[in-house]
């Protein structure tokens, strides 16, 4: 997961180019729609804090609920499986996939997978895996990465996925919207029905049941789940409630963040295999619980984090994402909620400057849908960068001198002249062209204003003196 | 129109940088009636230290605004959203657990952002004015989402000519050292915003906070537009 290029010069590359610009258009068009989708709902904000209690809930009673779900999918004919990190997770699978002799697997759309890099563990082991979800399918046609939480080509336009398709399906190139979900479809399949096993992820779980809730748009999911033999659900272990009553809840919520819809168009509910009288569904249903580093970050100070319920609404507000893209943050969850989580996941090194990849103005708090106070947590995960030393020394030496200087009324008094007369030199029609030091960031794009001849605090003090 | 006295915490890049904001804040609480106080000693509120995280120097000028402003009474008036909510929300955070608690609490509970304390407080009937002008405002992060502003800032330009600035709610890019610390993303954000503002056809921009103003100046200058940039405060007092 190592990233030795920083946040920064990802961005650098992006900022302008045709895949920030698509970027830009496709979350305007999300946030649009959950714009029109909440104003059409006056209970929103009623179950945005009931969902918000709900996920809490569930988080400070983690231990007793996922025991209790585990007993129910087990009761429902069901195998738990608990993974503490990526690699033991990838373990389980390859080893539920040995022993069923399953060589050809289909996946639905899931962002655990994608955190346990489980495909390049798969086919690492002689293993076939398929993406099923178009815009999984093609990123994993293109060999490139998701970019957005619930859209993974955002970053692409459909002459982009019409040219990926005529190169690597054999087609004749087309940029019809409706045509390319024809050639991907009729593609899948020939393969969903060779299948062996599906990998899902697993939206929510609900504890009273022992059920797995995924959402879909395309119906990919439920034949991921149903037409092979064997069906794998991966879970990060946050992704609980107890009650049917708090699912209901959440789903209002989710549809309506992500894509400004009710609903989406399939909600598929799994507990356990098929039963005897059933008339299709799996033989084996397979949940394995991650953890790999959830754990820590529920006993810190960003535990809030992991209610959520991976909308993306704050990645669709965010103006950092939406001028430099997902892939600007080198990891898989991008945006606001990703600059909380991957330090949390993956420790802060390399990923303690993601916090700092915001300009903190609250827009992701402001819609997220359980209310996530991401600006807190982003501050929490500064304090902590600052505090084990990761900022450069300009800043922290130079931070600790003007807190002593504009805490004392005499200094800051002659520092404010001396910055005015240093200032001289280097402006001109009190405009400052080109500042040193750090200060050049600055001076890049934008003049900065000289320090005036005279502060307010003299011009204070002649007017009282007057 | 007698409104209450007040104490000015004018924030340290009004003091430094852009006094004629502070002159015209002063105009604008006198304007309204108000006896305006200037605690000389007051420096920085610690935002900028505290938004990088590091907090054992925003602990500093937390310190030294707090003592100089708990010696005063009265409403303490601040002209810029973002300065205003450090003091209101932020040095709850950032004290918490110290035995500053209390004293951020009682001071914190008396600090307003200068819309807020003219439209809700004293609700003068004061408006602004600028001959000639159409005028493109800009709702900044801070006073929006921490303070829960709305339409303070509307109201006070009630009379003035509005033009619609599209994304008048979104980031203008600055975010304090962020600025400087990722001037290519915070460049990108403001050039943006910088095309509204010129595509609204204002000539000149309004905001409340002066940090995001002196953003979005310098980079006008910088592009050789002649919009004019002004804080609020100036189309109240400067009258």
């Amino acid at each position: 997961m190592s990233q030795p290029v920083t946040f920064l010069s990802r961005a650098e590359q992006l900022i302008g180019s045709d895949e920030a610009a698509a970027v830009e258009h496709g979350m305007r068009m999300f946030n649009n729609k959950r714009i029109a989708a909440v104003a059409d709902f006056p209970l929103m904000e009623e179950l945005r804090d009931r969902a918000r209690a709900i996920r809490l809930h569930a988080l400070s009673n983690l231990d007793r609920l996922l025991a209790h779900f585990a007993d129910r999918v087990t009761a429902a004919g069901g195998i738990v499986h608990w993974a503490s990190d990526a690699a033991e997770a990838n373990q389980i699978v390859t080893d539920i996939l040995g022993r069923t002799g399953s060589t050809r697997v289909v996946k639905s759309k899931s962002m655990v997978s994608e955190e346990i890099e489980i495909n390049r563990h798969l086919e690492a082991n002689g293993l076939e895996v398929v993406e099923t979800d178009l815009g999984e399918f093609i990123v994993q046609l293109a060999g490139d990465t998701p970019s957005h939480i619930i859209a993974p080509v955002l970053h692409l336009t459909r002459q982009d996925v019409g040219r990926l398709f005529a190169a690597k399906l054999g087609v004749a190139f087309t940029d019809n919207p409706f045509e390319l979900n024809r050639i991907a479809r009729d593609h899948l399949r020939e393969i969903f029905l060779a299948a062996d096993a599906g990998i899902s992820g697993v939206n929510m779980a609900v504890a009273e049941s022992g059920s797995v809730i995924l959402v879909t748009n395309e119906g990919n999911g439920r034949l991921t789940t149903t037409a092979p033999r064997i069906h794998i659900a991966l879970m990060g272990m946050e992704r609980i409630v107890s009650r049917w009553e708090d699912a209901a809840v959440v789903l209002e919520t989710l549809a309506r963040s992500a894509t400004g819809q009710k609903l989406s168009v399939y909600t598929n509910v799994i507990t356990g295999p098929r039963k005897p009288d059933d008339p299709d569904g799996p033989e084996e249903v397979h949940v394995v619980i991650i953890d790999n580093g959830r754990s820590e970050i529920l006993a810190g100070e960003t535990a809030e984090i992991l209610a959520c319920i991976r909308c993306g609404a704050c990645l669709n507000v965010c103006p950092v994402f939406r001028t430099a893209g997902g892939h600007a943050y080198g990891t898989v969850y991008s945006g606001p909620v990703g600059s909380v989580v991957t330090p949390g996941l993956h420790g802060m090194e390399p990923w303690w400057e993601l916090p700092y990849a915001s300009t903190l103005c609250g827009a992701c708090e402001e819609v997220c849908p359980v209310r996530i106070r991401i600006p807190h947590m982003l501050l929490k995960l500064r304090e902590q960068a600052a505090r084990e030393g990761r900022l450069p020394g300009w800043l922290d030496r130079g931070m600790a001198r003007y807190a002593d200087t504009v805490s004392n009324p005499k200094r800051w008094a002659r520092a404010k002249t001396w910055a005015s007369r240093l200032s001289g030199p280097i402006s001109s029609k009190g405009w400052i062209r080109r500042l040193p030091g750090p200060g050049r960031g600055w001076t890049s794009s934008r003049d900065f204003p000289r320090p005036a001849r005279e502060s307010f605090g003299e011009w204070w003090r002649s007017r009282d003196g007057s | 129109m007698v409104g209450p006295k007040v104490q000015l915490f004018v924030t340290c890049l009004v003091d430094a940088l852009a006094p004629v904001v502070g002159r015209a804040t002063v105009e604008t609480l006198e304007r309204a009636g108000c006896e305006v106080a200037f605690p000389l000693e007051q420096g920085c509120c610690g935002q900028p230290a505290f938004n990088v995280g590091l907090v054992e120097s925003a602990r500093v000028m937390a310190g030294q605004t707090l003592d100089v402003l708990d010696r005063t009474e009265g409403p303490v008036v601040v002209p810029s959203g973002s300065c205003a909510a450090m003091m209101t929300h932020h040095y709850e955070t950032l004290l918490a657990g110290t035995d500053r608690e209390r004293q951020a609490e009682r001071v914190g509970g008396r600090v307003r952002e200068l819309t807020q304390f003219l439209v809700d407080d004293i609700d003068t009937g004061l408006t602004a004015s600028c001959e000639g002008c159409s005028i493109a405002f800009h709702h900044s992060c801070h006073g929006l989402r921490d303070l829960g502003l709305e339409d303070q800032a509307d109201r006070l330009l009630e009379g003035t000519r509005r033009v619609e600035l599209e994304g008048d709610r979104e980031c203008c890019g600055f975010g304090g050292l962020f600025s400087i610390e990722m001037p290519a993303v915070s460049t990108a954000i403001m050039d943006a915003k910088l095309d509204r503002v010129i595509a609204s056809g204002a000539d000149t921009l309004v905001a409340g906070d002066i940090s995001c103003l002196m953003h979005m100046a310098g980079g006008l200058r910088r592009r050789g537009s002649d919009i004019e940039v002004r804080h609020i405060a100036q189309l109240l007092g400067e009258q």
